[in-house]
């Protein structure tokens, strides 16, 4: 019981940091991102490629994918998303998802279809018993990147000058400007730290997940409901969300393997159902 | 020196007209390759045209004084592409055999229309027993997966094997294999503890993994799509179930050769059946191997790229025995009842099932110069398909 309980908890803090970026812009930019996949993809691609043909330790290719997505968000913020910001939601969501699909093709031409394999250093590798709890050591370590990255966020939204100006930028950008912020900038600075989120979650998920163009695809579904289940009003919703998500998904699969795949839409239902926006929904709508 | 040029120009007037005249008599033979080129299963596609090609380079482009000409197109791996390009091939190109299918899904889609038109149709890669029952058309030179399976029960009750749990993906290859095993192994005696069905699109093997490691069986016998294995043997080694004596078993997809050099040396030792490794000590696959890798550089043929070889031999030879202008019926009735040696071993297309019956070998993964492959060591002798043979 104790070890589907560590596994669930693995398991949702990875879907967490590979969410969380999209908690960052969809929630607080209320852009529609689909293609937030795709960069968290693009992370995974930078580990696998540094690891494999460069040799460079898996520990230090993970703040290299951060850095590589968060570029690669950069100019695509530049270049295409800065045009959409005022566009509606479903001009959001065809764009983002074309992306999807061109980053599909982009990566199969590239670096070929088959999976790509991340192989971890011995020290991530095995296991421990601890009190009859199995505790893998890679999730152990899951654990503890996502906890660190959860509190840090945090305290940048809440507690620095960034933060307070990011989201005056989002509530109201006339009067941010009319402030003196520099509204664009701001987008863009978060922008690209939403995708680098998305890069890292790829890096720490390929050896779960596994890793292949179809990636953004498969895993939209995740993001999204963590997403919906979450609320956008701060990092704490998506947090517990992907908590309880991961948790119910892999009790489900153990306890009732018939119904496994399902368990997560029923939950994702259920808490909608009671809260329509999300378990922590934000107080003033727009 | 004008001799010399006198006998240049007579050389290259008898090439010229001799080539034109043969160029004029001689007519197309079209050979339509539908395949997945992209997508999920791009692999399968890959390594079947370059198979398929092999084939063409090493035989030579002329079969019974036709040319043959392959026609190479990609579905995907979506059933109504198969379907529309099938139609397309046939309609259109007039093609005198289709050939290729990477799934089950994409073979039963054109079994129709090989059906109607009369139309050859070589399923290459799709393994679910029942693809040969959708036409009477379908000749079949890949493998149906009870046949992959049934060797490996009988090998785990002959070795000790008494509790078993199956693990498969939740879709038709999966679930003939899982019934293969079922059948076979608790006919010999085995107790299978439970029956764990994994969605297509999993992320986390981990809770089912989990319920392995409390049952604590003596081997966990797993069907997961190719591209998956390196996943799945990477969570069973993390979760310490190798350690804790599970053995892990299974069909010859978990390991496959295309991929198995990547998955690290956490799969040695894992044993599997099936009727194709790139390590199969025949000089038949030592120069198919050879001239494989030659010919594609960092490629390494796995058991889609045979099925892709035999099934050109399979065409090649039913053309010559039929004739170049032989109709869809007649080439099929050349295919039926066909034995050769192939890479992997002697093979014979039955003539009631029109599917394969084959030596099925059981292999441990172990290492060889440095790389990975799948050692056979033990030969289960002309299996035919086990559901359709009986």
């Amino acid at each position: 019981m104790l070890t589907i309980l560590f596994d669930g908890i693995a398991y949702g803090m990875l879907l967490f940091v590979l969410a969380c970026g999209l908690a960052v812009t969809l929630g607080l930019m209320n852009f529609v991102n689909l293609a937030h996949g795709a960069f968290a993809m693009a992370g995974g691609y930078v580990t696998v490629v540094l690891m494999q043909r460069y040799g460079v330790p898996f520990l230090a290719c993970l703040p290299l994918a951060f850095l590589a997505a968060a570029a690669l968000g950069a100019v695509a913020e530049r270049l295409l998303y800065r045009h959409m910001y005022g566009r509606s939601h479903l001009d959001q969501v065809l764009f983002s998802i074309g992306l999807v699909f061109m980053a599909v093709a982009a990566a199969d031409y590239v670096m070929g279809s088959s999976p790509q394999n991340v192989r971890l250093p011995s020290y991530l590798l095995g296991r421990y018993e601890v009190f009859g709890i199995g505790i893998g050591v890679y999730r152990l370590f899951l654990i503890g990147v996502c906890g660190a990255l959860t509190i840090a966020l945090q305290l940048i939204l809440a507690r620095t000058r960034f933060g307070s100006r990011l989201r005056a930028a989002v509530d109201d950008p006339r009067v941010a400007r009319g402030m003196g912020i520099d509204v664009n900038a701001i987008f863009a600075v978060t922008f690209a730290f939403g995708s680098g989120l998305a890069g890292l979650g790829g890096a720490l998920g390929a050896e779960i997940l596994g890793l292949d163009p179809t990636f953004p695809l498969k895993f939209m579904l995740y993001f999204l409901i963590v997403v919906t289940v979450g609320g956008t009003s701060s990092m704490t919703g998506p947090f517990v969300a992907a908590l309880l998500l991961g948790f119910a998904d892999v009790a489900g699969k153990y306890y009732i393997p018939q119904a496994g795949a399902f368990i997560i839409y029923a939950v994702m239902i259920a808490v909608l159902m009671l809260r329509p926006n999300g378990l922590f929904a934000r107080g003033v709508t727009r | 020196m004008l001799n010399r040029r006198q006998t240049l120009a007579g050389l290259s007037a008898a090439a010229v007209t001799g080539f034109g005249t043969r160029a004029e008599a001689q007519e197309v033979t079209k050979i339509g390759l539908i395949l997945p080129m992209t997508g999920q299963s791009a692999s399968t596609g890959r390594q079947i045209e370059a198979a398929a090609k092999l084939y063409i380079a090493q035989k030579g482009a002329t079969v019974a004084g036709r040319r043959i000409e392959l026609l190479v197109r990609d579905d995907t791996g979506a059933a109504d592409i198969t379907r529309r390009i099938a139609q397309e091939l046939i309609v259109n190109e007039k093609v005198a055999v289709l050939a290729g299918f990477g799934l089950t899904p994409l073979a039963f889609a054109a079994a129709p229309l090989a059906t109607q038109s009369k139309t050859p149709m070589v399923v290459m890669a799709a393994a679910t027993s029942a693809i040969t029952e959708q036409s009477p058309f379908i000749v079949r030179t890949s493998f149906t997966l009870p046949q992959a399976t049934q060797p490996i029960a009988d090998w785990a009750s002959q070795n000790g094997i008494k509790k078993v749990i199956s693990l498969v993906t939740d879709y038709a290859p999966g679930i003939d294999a899982e019934r293969a095993f079922k059948e076979r192994f608790t006919k010999a005696g085995g107790e299978l503890l439970a029956e764990l069905r994994v969605p297509l699109r999993n992320p986390d093997f981990a809770p089912f993994l989990q319920r392995v490691a409390d049952a604590k069986p003596d081997a966990l016998f797993v069907f997961v799509p190719s591209g998956i294995g390196g996943q799945f043997v990477k969570q069973f080694i993390e979760r310490g179930l190798d350690k804790a004596g599970v053995r892990l078993i299974g069909t010859g997809d978990v390991t496959d050769d295309d991929l198995l050099n990547d998955m690290g040396d956490a799969i040695l030792g894992v044993v599997t059946s099936h009727h194709y490794s790139a390590a199969h000590p025949s000089p038949e696959n030592k120069a198919f191997v050879q001239a494989f890798r030659a010919a594609n550089p960092n490629m390494r043929p796995n058991f889609m790229a045979i099925g892709g070889y035999d099934g050109m031999h399979l065409i090649y030879e039913a053309l010559k025995k039929a004739g170049g202008a032989a109709d869809g019926t007649a080439l099929l009735g050349a295919m039926q009842g066909m034995s050769w040696v192939s890479p992997r071993g002697p093979v014979t297309i039955e003539a009631r099932t029109r599917d394969i019956t084959q030596n099925i070998y059981v292999r441990r993964v172990e290492k060889v110069d440095g790389q990975l492959y799948n050692v056979e060591f033990a030969t289960f002798e002309a299996v035919p398909d086990p559901i359709k043979g009986r």
